[in-house]
Protein backbone atom coordinates (compact mmCIF):
# COMPACT_ATOMS: atom_id res chain seq x y z
CA UNK A 1 0.00 0.00 0.00
CA UNK A 2 2.32 2.56 1.31
CA UNK A 3 2.47 5.56 -1.43
CA UNK A 4 6.84 6.81 -1.76
CA UNK A 5 6.76 10.31 -2.76
CA UNK A 6 9.64 10.77 -5.00
CA UNK A 7 12.24 14.01 -3.96
CA UNK A 8 10.79 15.99 -7.57
CA UNK A 9 7.35 15.56 -6.36
CA UNK A 10 8.54 18.01 -3.40
CA UNK A 11 10.38 19.92 -5.42
CA UNK A 12 7.50 20.43 -7.63
CA UNK A 13 4.86 21.10 -5.02
CA UNK A 14 6.84 23.53 -3.32
CA UNK A 15 7.14 25.69 -6.67
CA UNK A 16 3.56 25.19 -7.20
CA UNK A 17 2.45 26.50 -3.77
CA UNK A 18 5.60 29.29 -4.14
CA UNK A 19 7.38 27.47 -0.63
CA UNK A 20 10.89 27.64 -0.29
CA UNK A 21 11.56 24.59 1.76
CA UNK A 22 14.57 23.36 3.95
CA UNK A 23 15.94 20.06 3.74
CA UNK A 24 14.45 18.73 7.12
CA UNK A 25 11.03 20.75 5.73
CA UNK A 26 10.94 18.59 2.90
CA UNK A 27 11.64 15.09 4.90
CA UNK A 28 8.97 15.89 6.70
CA UNK A 29 6.44 17.01 4.12
CA UNK A 30 7.44 13.85 2.19
CA UNK A 31 6.31 11.76 5.29
CA UNK A 32 3.14 13.76 5.86
CA UNK A 33 2.39 13.52 2.16
CA UNK A 34 2.84 9.77 2.09
CA UNK A 35 0.49 9.09 5.08
CA UNK A 36 -2.10 11.59 3.72
CA UNK A 37 -2.36 9.70 0.86
CA UNK A 38 -1.93 6.41 2.56
CA UNK A 39 -5.39 7.12 4.21
CA UNK A 40 -6.44 8.36 0.89
CA UNK A 41 -5.92 5.15 -0.47
CA UNK A 42 -9.02 3.67 1.57
CA UNK A 43 -11.44 5.13 -0.76
CA UNK A 44 -10.08 2.90 -3.69
CA UNK A 45 -11.41 -0.28 -1.73
CA UNK A 46 -15.29 1.02 -2.43
CA UNK A 47 -16.30 -0.19 -5.91
CA UNK A 48 -17.01 2.42 -7.75
CA UNK A 49 -17.64 0.41 -11.02
CA UNK A 50 -20.85 1.69 -13.06
CA UNK A 51 -21.26 4.92 -10.99
CA UNK A 52 -21.21 8.61 -11.91
CA UNK A 53 -18.57 10.66 -10.96
CA UNK A 54 -20.38 13.51 -8.79
CA UNK A 55 -19.01 16.68 -7.46
CA UNK A 56 -22.15 17.49 -5.11
CA UNK A 57 -24.37 15.53 -2.70
CA UNK A 58 -27.67 17.60 -3.35
CA UNK A 59 -29.76 17.21 -5.97
CA UNK A 60 -29.69 20.60 -6.78
CA UNK A 61 -29.41 23.01 -9.85
CA UNK A 62 -29.83 26.31 -10.98
CA UNK A 63 -29.27 28.39 -7.48
CA UNK A 64 -28.87 31.63 -9.20
CA UNK A 65 -28.57 35.65 -7.80
CA UNK A 66 -29.91 38.52 -9.90
CA UNK A 67 -27.93 41.11 -11.18
CA UNK A 68 -28.74 43.76 -8.39
CA UNK A 69 -25.69 45.65 -6.12
CA UNK A 70 -26.78 45.26 -2.75
CA UNK A 71 -22.52 45.63 -1.29
CA UNK A 72 -21.57 48.74 -0.14
CA UNK A 73 -18.12 49.97 0.44
CA UNK A 74 -15.73 46.77 1.93
CA UNK A 75 -12.55 48.04 1.78
CA UNK A 76 -12.59 48.52 5.89
CA UNK A 77 -13.16 44.90 6.31
CA UNK A 78 -11.11 43.80 3.47
CA UNK A 79 -8.15 45.58 4.12
CA UNK A 80 -8.77 45.20 7.96
CA UNK A 81 -6.57 41.88 7.64
CA UNK A 82 -3.48 43.63 5.61
CA UNK A 83 -0.50 42.97 7.09
CA UNK A 84 1.15 45.71 5.45
CA UNK A 85 -1.29 48.58 3.27
CA UNK A 86 -0.78 51.82 1.60
CA UNK A 87 -3.32 53.87 -0.15
CA UNK A 88 -5.95 51.96 0.12
CA UNK A 89 -4.34 48.67 -1.35
CA UNK A 90 -2.37 45.89 0.25
CA UNK A 91 1.09 46.32 -0.16
CA UNK A 92 3.02 43.23 -1.32
CA UNK A 93 6.27 42.33 -2.73
CA UNK A 94 7.21 43.40 -6.03
CA UNK A 95 5.43 41.16 -8.38
CA UNK A 96 5.21 41.50 -12.14
CA UNK A 97 1.53 41.64 -13.14
CA UNK B 1 15.90 29.29 -52.00
CA UNK B 2 15.17 30.26 -48.77
CA UNK B 3 12.67 27.89 -46.73
CA UNK B 4 8.94 29.17 -46.79
CA UNK B 5 7.36 29.51 -43.75
CA UNK B 6 3.86 29.15 -41.88
CA UNK B 7 2.57 31.12 -39.09
CA UNK B 8 -0.48 29.36 -37.04
CA UNK B 9 -2.71 31.15 -34.72
CA UNK B 10 -5.08 30.42 -32.14
CA UNK B 11 -6.30 33.13 -29.64
CA UNK B 12 -7.84 33.06 -26.27
CA UNK B 13 -9.83 36.25 -25.84
CA UNK B 14 -11.01 37.11 -22.41
CA UNK B 15 -14.46 39.59 -22.28
CA UNK B 16 -15.43 41.39 -19.32
CA UNK B 17 -19.31 40.80 -19.40
CA UNK B 18 -21.21 44.26 -19.06
CA UNK B 19 -23.15 43.12 -15.66
CA UNK B 20 -23.93 45.48 -12.75
CA UNK B 21 -22.61 43.06 -10.46
CA UNK B 22 -19.64 40.54 -9.66
CA UNK B 23 -20.15 36.77 -11.09
CA UNK B 24 -20.20 35.26 -7.48
CA UNK B 25 -21.76 38.20 -5.13
CA UNK B 26 -23.44 41.39 -5.34
CA UNK B 27 -20.14 43.86 -5.08
CA UNK B 28 -20.16 46.51 -8.09
CA UNK B 29 -18.09 46.05 -11.44
CA UNK B 30 -17.65 49.88 -12.18
CA UNK B 31 -14.43 50.58 -13.40
CA UNK B 32 -12.32 52.87 -11.86
CA UNK B 33 -13.52 52.82 -8.16
CA UNK B 34 -11.04 53.77 -5.35
CA UNK B 35 -8.72 50.63 -4.46
CA UNK B 36 -10.69 47.89 -2.54
CA UNK B 37 -14.26 49.85 -1.74
CA UNK B 38 -15.76 46.72 -4.52
CA UNK B 39 -15.08 43.93 -2.46
CA UNK B 40 -17.05 41.63 0.04
CA UNK B 41 -15.94 38.48 1.77
CA UNK B 42 -16.74 36.50 -1.39
CA UNK B 43 -14.42 38.12 -3.61
CA UNK B 44 -11.52 38.71 -1.63
CA UNK B 45 -11.96 35.09 -0.86
CA UNK B 46 -12.45 34.56 2.95
CA UNK B 47 -12.52 31.20 4.56
CA UNK B 48 -16.19 30.30 5.24
CA UNK B 49 -17.62 32.97 2.08
CA UNK B 50 -19.75 31.23 -0.43
CA UNK B 51 -20.39 32.27 -3.82
CA UNK B 52 -23.77 32.70 -5.40
CA UNK B 53 -23.54 32.26 -9.99
CA UNK B 54 -25.12 35.67 -10.82
CA UNK B 55 -27.85 34.75 -13.68
CA UNK B 56 -26.76 37.20 -15.80
CA UNK B 57 -23.63 36.06 -16.48
CA UNK B 58 -25.32 32.22 -17.99
CA UNK B 59 -27.23 35.06 -20.00
CA UNK B 60 -24.39 36.78 -21.97
CA UNK B 61 -22.36 33.91 -21.82
CA UNK B 62 -25.04 31.72 -23.61
CA UNK B 63 -26.00 34.77 -25.97
CA UNK B 64 -22.25 35.17 -27.14
CA UNK B 65 -22.10 31.51 -27.60
CA UNK B 66 -25.09 31.57 -29.60
CA UNK B 67 -23.96 34.33 -32.28
CA UNK B 68 -20.76 32.67 -32.57
CA UNK B 69 -22.74 29.16 -33.47
CA UNK B 70 -21.46 27.18 -30.78
CA UNK B 71 -23.37 24.33 -29.01
CA UNK B 72 -24.92 25.00 -25.72
CA UNK B 73 -23.59 22.32 -22.72
CA UNK B 74 -27.63 21.79 -21.77
CA UNK B 75 -25.80 21.32 -18.17
CA UNK B 76 -22.27 22.93 -17.43
CA UNK B 77 -20.52 23.04 -14.18
CA UNK B 78 -17.41 25.27 -12.16
CA UNK B 79 -13.73 23.84 -11.55
CA UNK B 80 -11.52 25.26 -9.57
CA UNK B 81 -7.99 26.34 -11.03
CA UNK B 82 -5.42 26.68 -8.58
CA UNK B 83 -2.31 28.74 -8.29
CA UNK B 84 -0.61 31.09 -6.02
CA UNK B 85 -0.50 35.00 -7.21
CA UNK B 86 -1.05 37.99 -5.07
CA UNK B 87 -4.23 38.82 -7.29
CA UNK B 88 -5.45 35.67 -7.02
CA UNK B 89 -6.92 36.00 -3.45
CA UNK B 90 -8.49 32.60 -3.02
CA UNK B 91 -5.52 30.80 -4.36
CA UNK B 92 -7.61 29.29 -6.68
CA UNK B 93 -10.00 31.15 -9.36
CA UNK B 94 -13.49 29.42 -10.35
CA UNK B 95 -13.68 28.41 -14.05
CA UNK B 96 -15.09 26.13 -16.38
CA UNK B 97 -12.69 22.96 -17.57
CA UNK B 98 -14.11 19.82 -17.92
CA UNK B 99 -17.65 20.59 -18.97
CA UNK B 100 -17.76 24.49 -20.30
CA UNK B 101 -20.80 26.54 -21.10
CA UNK B 102 -20.18 26.38 -24.70
CA UNK B 103 -18.10 24.32 -27.85
CA UNK B 104 -17.95 23.81 -31.49
CA UNK B 105 -18.46 27.00 -32.59
CA UNK B 106 -17.25 30.01 -35.13
CA UNK B 107 -17.11 33.22 -36.77
CA UNK B 108 -16.57 34.57 -40.55
CA UNK B 109 -14.20 36.52 -41.30
CA UNK B 110 -13.31 38.46 -44.74
CA UNK B 111 -15.99 38.80 -47.51
CA UNK B 112 -16.35 37.44 -51.11
CA UNK B 113 -13.52 35.56 -52.12
CA UNK B 114 -11.28 35.46 -48.76
CA UNK B 115 -14.59 34.44 -46.80
CA UNK B 116 -13.30 32.04 -43.92
CA UNK B 117 -14.41 30.83 -40.69
CA UNK B 118 -12.55 30.49 -37.65
CA UNK B 119 -13.56 27.50 -35.50
CA UNK B 120 -14.13 28.25 -31.80
CA UNK B 121 -13.25 25.47 -29.75
CA UNK B 122 -15.19 25.84 -27.13
CA UNK B 123 -16.31 29.10 -24.55
CA UNK B 124 -16.25 29.13 -20.23
CA UNK B 125 -17.57 31.09 -17.36
CA UNK B 126 -14.90 32.15 -14.94
CA UNK B 127 -13.76 35.19 -12.52
CA UNK B 128 -11.19 38.03 -13.30
CA UNK B 129 -8.22 38.57 -11.18
CA UNK B 130 -7.51 41.87 -8.91
CA UNK B 131 -5.04 44.60 -10.09
CA UNK B 132 -1.62 44.21 -9.30
CA UNK B 133 0.07 48.17 -9.19
CA UNK B 134 4.01 48.61 -9.13
CA UNK B 135 4.78 51.72 -6.07
CA UNK B 136 7.61 52.68 -8.05
CA UNK B 137 8.43 54.67 -4.88
CA UNK B 138 8.97 52.04 -2.36
CA UNK B 139 9.49 49.43 -5.13
CA UNK B 140 6.57 46.45 -3.90
CA UNK B 141 3.26 45.96 -5.20
CA UNK B 142 0.18 47.63 -4.22
CA UNK B 143 -3.19 45.11 -4.77
CA UNK B 144 -6.61 46.28 -5.86
CA UNK B 145 -9.51 43.66 -5.50
CA UNK B 146 -11.98 45.75 -7.30
CA UNK B 147 -11.93 43.56 -10.76
CA UNK B 148 -11.33 40.24 -8.34
CA UNK B 149 -14.91 38.30 -9.24
CA UNK B 150 -15.64 40.55 -12.36
CA UNK B 151 -17.48 37.93 -14.70
CA UNK B 152 -15.58 37.04 -17.52
CA UNK B 153 -15.99 34.67 -20.73
CA UNK B 154 -12.89 33.16 -22.43
CA UNK B 155 -13.57 32.06 -25.61
CA UNK B 156 -10.83 29.49 -27.24
CA UNK B 157 -10.40 29.70 -30.68
CA UNK B 158 -8.77 26.56 -32.83
CA UNK B 159 -5.27 27.37 -34.24
CA UNK B 160 -7.26 29.16 -37.62
CA UNK B 161 -5.82 32.13 -38.41
CA UNK B 162 -2.02 32.59 -40.61
CA UNK B 163 -1.44 36.28 -40.25
CA UNK B 164 -2.08 38.81 -38.37
CA UNK B 165 -4.51 40.49 -40.47
CA UNK B 166 -6.53 37.43 -40.03
CA UNK B 167 -6.41 37.80 -36.32
CA UNK B 168 -7.37 41.41 -36.20
CA UNK B 169 -10.79 40.47 -38.32
CA UNK B 170 -11.41 38.07 -35.98
CA UNK B 171 -10.86 40.31 -32.67
CA UNK B 172 -12.89 42.83 -34.70
CA UNK B 173 -15.72 40.35 -35.78
CA UNK B 174 -16.20 39.28 -31.87
CA UNK B 175 -15.39 42.61 -30.81
CA UNK B 176 -18.66 44.02 -32.80
CA UNK B 177 -20.73 40.67 -32.63
CA UNK B 178 -20.07 41.09 -28.61
CA UNK B 179 -20.90 45.19 -28.91
CA UNK B 180 -24.14 44.16 -30.28
CA UNK B 181 -25.23 41.70 -27.52
CA UNK B 182 -24.98 44.68 -25.21
CA UNK B 183 -22.67 41.72 -23.56
CA UNK B 184 -19.33 43.88 -22.82
CA UNK B 185 -18.24 46.74 -24.21
CA UNK B 186 -14.70 45.20 -25.27
CA UNK B 187 -12.52 48.07 -24.61
CA UNK B 188 -9.05 46.38 -25.06
CA UNK B 189 -7.30 49.83 -23.39
CA UNK B 190 -9.20 49.21 -20.19
CA UNK B 191 -8.86 45.92 -20.42
CA UNK B 192 -12.13 44.72 -21.08
CA UNK B 193 -11.25 42.46 -23.89
CA UNK B 194 -7.76 40.93 -23.53
CA UNK B 195 -6.07 38.58 -26.30
CA UNK B 196 -3.65 36.01 -26.01
CA UNK B 197 -1.63 34.50 -28.89
CA UNK B 198 -0.50 30.96 -29.30
CA UNK B 199 1.63 30.73 -32.34
CA UNK B 200 3.81 28.40 -34.17
CA UNK B 201 5.46 28.65 -37.51
CA UNK B 202 6.15 25.55 -39.89
CA UNK B 203 7.56 25.13 -42.97
CA UNK B 204 4.88 25.16 -45.99
CA UNK B 205 3.58 22.09 -46.39
CA UNK B 206 4.30 20.32 -43.43
CA UNK B 207 1.39 18.26 -41.62
CA UNK B 208 2.63 18.40 -37.80
CA UNK B 209 2.50 21.59 -35.73
CA UNK B 210 5.55 23.15 -35.06
CA UNK B 211 5.96 23.84 -31.11
CA UNK B 212 3.96 26.77 -30.05
CA UNK B 213 4.70 29.74 -27.36
CA UNK B 214 2.04 31.78 -25.45
CA UNK B 215 2.37 35.53 -25.63
CA UNK B 216 0.47 37.89 -22.70
CA UNK B 217 -0.14 41.48 -22.28
CA UNK B 218 -1.33 42.81 -25.88
CA UNK B 219 -3.38 45.49 -25.58
CA UNK B 220 -3.93 47.26 -28.13
CA UNK B 221 -4.57 45.80 -31.72
CA UNK B 222 -1.49 47.42 -32.98
CA UNK B 223 0.44 45.58 -30.26
CA UNK B 224 -1.22 42.57 -31.16
CA UNK B 225 -0.12 42.89 -34.82
CA UNK B 226 3.73 43.50 -33.63
CA UNK B 227 3.64 41.23 -31.17
CA UNK B 228 2.98 38.57 -34.10
CA UNK B 229 5.77 39.72 -36.56
CA UNK B 230 8.11 39.49 -33.51
CA UNK B 231 7.03 36.10 -32.42
CA UNK B 232 6.92 35.06 -36.24
CA UNK B 233 10.80 36.05 -36.55
CA UNK B 234 11.97 35.18 -33.54
CA UNK B 235 10.52 31.09 -34.34
CA UNK B 236 11.98 31.58 -37.79
CA UNK B 237 15.21 32.58 -37.00
CA UNK B 238 15.70 29.80 -34.02
CA UNK B 239 14.22 27.12 -36.44
CA UNK B 240 16.99 28.77 -39.29
CA UNK B 241 19.72 28.60 -36.72
CA UNK B 242 19.27 24.90 -36.05
CA UNK B 243 17.41 25.84 -32.87
CA UNK B 244 14.17 24.44 -31.13
CA UNK B 245 11.31 26.70 -30.10
CA UNK B 246 10.60 26.37 -26.33
CA UNK B 247 6.99 25.75 -25.33
CA UNK B 248 6.84 28.97 -22.97
CA UNK B 249 4.47 31.79 -21.87
CA UNK B 250 6.01 35.03 -23.20
CA UNK B 251 5.56 38.61 -21.92
CA UNK B 252 5.10 41.37 -25.04
CA UNK B 253 7.00 44.80 -24.03
CA UNK B 254 5.50 47.14 -26.44
CA UNK B 255 7.38 50.36 -25.66
CA UNK B 256 10.67 47.54 -26.36
CA UNK B 257 9.12 45.72 -28.93
CA UNK B 258 10.70 42.70 -28.32
CA UNK B 259 8.87 39.37 -25.90
CA UNK B 260 10.47 37.73 -23.25
CA UNK B 261 9.82 34.76 -21.56
CA UNK B 262 8.38 34.95 -17.71
CA UNK B 263 10.44 32.95 -15.60
CA UNK B 264 9.67 29.22 -15.11
CA UNK B 265 8.08 29.83 -11.81
CA UNK B 266 5.12 32.23 -12.78
CA UNK B 267 4.18 29.46 -15.40
CA UNK B 268 3.97 26.66 -13.69
CA UNK B 269 1.16 24.74 -15.83
CA UNK B 270 -0.10 22.40 -13.67
CA UNK B 271 -3.44 23.57 -12.25
CA UNK B 272 -4.89 21.22 -10.12
CA UNK B 273 -8.25 21.03 -11.38
CA UNK B 274 -10.60 19.95 -9.63
CA UNK B 275 -14.93 20.58 -9.53
CA UNK B 276 -15.71 23.68 -7.83
CA UNK B 277 -17.88 22.43 -4.37
CA UNK B 278 -19.36 25.64 -3.52
CA UNK B 279 -21.46 25.54 -6.83
CA UNK B 280 -24.28 23.28 -8.15
CA UNK B 281 -24.53 22.88 -11.67
CA UNK B 282 -26.21 24.96 -14.23
CA UNK B 283 -29.14 23.59 -16.67
CA UNK B 284 -29.80 25.01 -19.50
CA UNK B 285 -33.26 24.30 -20.76
CA UNK B 286 -34.12 24.80 -24.48
CA UNK B 287 -36.75 27.10 -23.78
CA UNK B 288 -34.31 29.40 -21.84
CA UNK B 289 -32.45 29.15 -25.15
CA UNK B 290 -35.31 29.87 -27.22
CA UNK B 291 -35.89 33.10 -24.82
CA UNK B 292 -32.12 34.06 -25.14
CA UNK B 293 -32.44 33.66 -28.95
CA UNK B 294 -35.73 35.60 -29.33
CA UNK B 295 -34.24 38.46 -27.41
CA UNK B 296 -31.35 38.57 -29.27
CA UNK B 297 -30.95 42.68 -30.33
CA UNK B 298 -30.23 43.89 -34.09
CA UNK B 299 -27.26 42.25 -34.74
CA UNK B 300 -24.62 43.99 -37.42
CA UNK B 301 -25.29 42.93 -40.68
CA UNK B 302 -28.86 43.32 -40.19
CA UNK B 303 -28.12 47.03 -39.10
CA UNK B 304 -25.83 47.30 -42.13
CA UNK B 305 -28.87 46.45 -44.62
CA UNK B 306 -31.08 48.16 -42.80
CA UNK B 307 -28.71 51.25 -43.24
CA UNK B 308 -28.25 50.85 -47.02
CA UNK B 309 -32.22 50.80 -47.20
CA UNK B 310 -33.60 53.10 -45.15
CA UNK B 311 -31.19 55.89 -45.33
CA UNK B 312 -29.85 55.21 -48.52
CA UNK B 313 -25.86 55.45 -47.16
CA UNK B 314 -23.27 53.13 -49.48
CA UNK B 315 -21.97 50.10 -48.66
CA UNK B 316 -18.85 51.29 -47.58
CA UNK B 317 -19.88 53.93 -45.26
CA UNK B 318 -22.86 51.93 -43.64
CA UNK B 319 -19.53 48.95 -42.99
CA UNK B 320 -17.70 51.80 -41.08
CA UNK B 321 -20.44 53.49 -38.85
CA UNK B 322 -22.24 49.40 -38.39
CA UNK B 323 -18.67 48.06 -36.91
CA UNK B 324 -18.51 50.05 -33.84
CA UNK B 325 -21.71 50.07 -31.83
CA UNK B 326 -21.44 53.08 -30.84
CA UNK B 327 -21.04 54.85 -33.58
CA UNK B 328 -23.89 53.17 -35.16
CA UNK B 329 -25.60 53.97 -31.88
CA UNK B 330 -24.10 57.91 -32.39
CA UNK B 331 -25.73 58.21 -36.04
CA UNK B 332 -29.02 56.78 -35.34
CA UNK B 333 -29.66 59.25 -32.79
CA UNK B 334 -28.53 62.05 -34.57
CA UNK B 335 -30.17 61.38 -37.69
CA UNK B 336 -33.38 60.54 -35.53
CA UNK B 337 -32.92 64.27 -34.24
CA UNK B 338 -32.05 66.56 -36.83
CA UNK B 339 -33.47 64.13 -39.73
CA UNK B 340 -30.80 64.43 -42.15
CA UNK B 341 -29.13 60.97 -41.75
CA UNK B 342 -26.74 61.66 -44.85
CA UNK B 343 -24.97 64.53 -43.21
CA UNK B 344 -24.89 63.08 -39.75
CA UNK B 345 -22.57 59.89 -42.04
CA UNK B 346 -20.89 62.47 -43.72
CA UNK B 347 -19.67 63.84 -40.61
CA UNK B 348 -19.20 60.67 -39.33
CA UNK B 349 -17.33 59.50 -42.40
CA UNK B 350 -14.93 62.31 -42.40
CA UNK B 351 -14.46 64.79 -39.83
CA UNK B 352 -14.47 62.02 -36.95
CA UNK B 353 -12.53 59.49 -39.02
CA UNK B 354 -9.94 62.31 -39.53
CA UNK B 355 -9.88 62.84 -35.86
CA UNK B 356 -10.10 59.19 -34.66
CA UNK B 357 -7.04 58.73 -36.48
CA UNK B 358 -5.13 61.86 -35.65
CA UNK B 359 -5.51 60.92 -31.62
CA UNK B 360 -5.23 57.48 -32.55
CA UNK B 361 -8.67 56.61 -30.70
CA UNK B 362 -11.27 53.51 -31.13
CA UNK B 363 -14.43 54.32 -32.20
CA UNK B 364 -15.45 53.39 -28.45
CA UNK B 365 -13.46 56.32 -27.52
CA UNK B 366 -16.28 58.92 -29.20
CA UNK B 367 -17.31 60.97 -26.16
CA UNK B 368 -19.76 63.47 -27.93
CA UNK B 369 -22.90 63.19 -27.69
CA UNK B 370 -25.68 62.76 -30.32
CA UNK B 371 -27.55 65.68 -30.01
CA UNK B 372 -24.57 68.44 -30.32
CA UNK B 373 -23.75 66.61 -34.03
CA UNK B 374 -27.53 67.28 -34.63
CA UNK B 375 -27.85 70.24 -33.54
CA UNK B 376 -24.18 71.26 -35.82
CA UNK B 377 -26.06 69.47 -38.66
CA UNK B 378 -29.31 71.78 -38.43
CA UNK B 379 -26.78 75.09 -37.49
CA UNK B 380 -25.61 74.25 -41.22
CA UNK B 381 -28.50 73.45 -43.32
CA UNK B 382 -30.27 77.01 -41.78
CA UNK B 383 -27.19 78.15 -43.28
CA UNK B 384 -26.64 79.98 -39.71
CA UNK B 385 -23.34 79.08 -39.55
CA UNK B 386 -21.04 78.36 -43.04
CA UNK B 387 -19.43 74.64 -43.82
CA UNK B 388 -15.37 76.41 -42.29
CA UNK B 389 -17.35 77.20 -39.31
CA UNK B 390 -18.46 73.84 -38.71
CA UNK B 391 -15.59 71.83 -38.97
CA UNK B 392 -13.80 74.09 -36.72
CA UNK B 393 -16.71 74.00 -34.21
CA UNK B 394 -17.24 69.86 -34.86
CA UNK B 395 -13.31 70.13 -33.34
CA UNK B 396 -14.49 71.25 -30.43
CA UNK B 397 -17.47 69.02 -30.04
CA UNK B 398 -15.57 65.74 -30.84
CA UNK B 399 -13.05 67.29 -27.86
CA UNK B 400 -15.41 69.16 -25.47
CA UNK B 401 -18.80 67.54 -26.70
CA UNK B 402 -19.40 71.36 -26.00
CA UNK B 403 -23.11 72.99 -27.16
CA UNK B 404 -22.83 74.33 -30.80
CA UNK B 405 -25.90 76.84 -30.80
CA UNK B 406 -24.66 78.33 -27.13
CA UNK B 407 -20.81 78.33 -28.49
CA UNK B 408 -21.34 79.87 -32.26
CA UNK B 409 -23.68 82.41 -30.23
CA UNK B 410 -20.78 83.31 -27.48
CA UNK B 411 -17.95 82.85 -30.03
CA UNK B 412 -19.82 84.99 -32.40
CA UNK B 413 -19.14 82.71 -35.16
CA UNK B 414 -22.73 83.02 -36.86
CA UNK B 415 -23.12 83.88 -40.38
CA UNK B 416 -23.95 87.61 -41.19
CA UNK B 417 -27.07 87.14 -42.66
CA UNK B 418 -27.89 90.87 -42.84
CA UNK B 419 -27.99 91.87 -46.45
CA UNK B 420 -27.43 95.58 -45.84
CA UNK B 421 -24.07 94.92 -43.71
CA UNK B 422 -23.34 92.36 -46.91
CA UNK B 423 -23.87 94.50 -49.50
CA UNK B 424 -21.61 97.50 -47.67
CA UNK B 425 -18.67 95.16 -47.76
CA UNK B 426 -19.56 94.03 -51.41
CA UNK B 427 -18.99 97.67 -52.23
CA UNK B 428 -15.67 98.27 -50.70
CA UNK B 429 -14.65 95.10 -52.18
CA UNK B 430 -15.72 95.90 -55.95
CA UNK B 431 -14.67 99.46 -55.04
CA UNK B 432 -10.89 98.25 -54.05
CA UNK B 433 -10.35 95.56 -56.98
CA UNK B 434 -11.09 97.20 -60.11
CA UNK B 435 -9.33 94.93 -62.46
CA UNK B 436 -10.97 91.87 -60.64
CA UNK B 437 -14.46 93.17 -61.57
CA UNK B 438 -13.52 94.38 -64.99
CA UNK B 439 -12.13 90.91 -65.74
CA UNK B 440 -15.08 89.34 -64.07
CA UNK B 441 -17.22 91.38 -66.74
CA UNK B 442 -14.88 90.64 -69.45
CA UNK B 443 -15.72 86.77 -69.09
CA UNK B 444 -13.30 85.58 -66.71
CA UNK B 445 -15.46 83.59 -63.70
CA UNK B 446 -12.23 83.11 -62.13
CA UNK B 447 -11.80 86.59 -61.15
CA UNK B 448 -15.63 85.94 -59.19
CA UNK B 449 -14.00 83.99 -56.74
CA UNK B 450 -11.11 86.31 -56.20
CA UNK B 451 -13.48 88.90 -54.99
CA UNK B 452 -15.60 85.66 -53.01
CA UNK B 453 -12.42 85.48 -50.97
CA UNK B 454 -12.23 89.32 -50.48
CA UNK B 455 -15.51 89.25 -49.42
CA UNK B 456 -15.67 86.72 -46.72
CA UNK B 457 -12.05 87.73 -45.71
CA UNK B 458 -13.64 91.31 -44.98
CA UNK B 459 -16.51 89.58 -43.07
CA UNK B 460 -14.17 87.23 -40.59
CA UNK B 461 -15.31 84.24 -42.57
CA UNK B 462 -19.05 84.91 -40.80
CA UNK B 463 -20.46 84.62 -44.43
CA UNK B 464 -22.18 82.10 -46.26
CA UNK B 465 -20.16 82.08 -49.43
CA UNK B 466 -22.64 80.94 -51.32
CA UNK B 467 -24.75 83.80 -50.61
CA UNK B 468 -21.70 86.16 -51.15
CA UNK B 469 -21.36 84.25 -55.00
CA UNK B 470 -25.27 85.04 -55.40
CA UNK B 471 -25.28 88.73 -54.32
CA UNK B 472 -21.83 89.54 -56.04
CA UNK B 473 -22.97 88.13 -59.44
CA UNK B 474 -26.45 90.34 -59.11
CA UNK B 475 -24.13 93.62 -57.91
CA UNK B 476 -22.08 93.26 -60.83
CA UNK B 477 -24.96 92.69 -63.69
ZN1 LIG C 1 -17.65 40.87 -3.49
Amino acid sequence: MANKISDETIEEVGILAKLELTEQEKKDAKADMEKMLDYIDTLNELDTEGIEPMSHVFPLNNVFREDIVTNGDGSLDTLANAPLKKDNSFKVPKTIG
Amino acid sequence: MAKQYETIIGLEVHVELATKTKIFCSCSTRFGGAPNTHTCPVCTGMPGSLPVLNKQVVEYAAAIALAAHCEITRECKFDRKNYFYPDNPQNYQISQLYLPIARNGYVEIGAGDTKKKIRIHEMHMEEDAGKLIHDEWDDTSLVDYNRSGVPLVEIVSEPDMRSADEVIAYLTKLKTMIQYLGASDCKLQEGSMRADVNLSVREAGAKELGTRTEMKNLNSFKAIARAIEGERARQIELLEAGRKVVQETRRWDDNKEASYAMRSKEDAKDYRYFPEPDLVPVVISGEWIDRIRKNQPEMRDEKLERYKKEFDIPQYDAEIITESKHMADIFEKAAALCGKPKKVSNWLMVETLRLLKEHEMEPEEISFSPEHLAELVTLTEEGAINSTVAKKVFEKIFAEDIEPAAYVEEQGLLNVNDEGELLKVLQKVIAENPQAVVDYKGGKEKALGALIGQTMKAMKGKADPGMVSKKLREYLQ
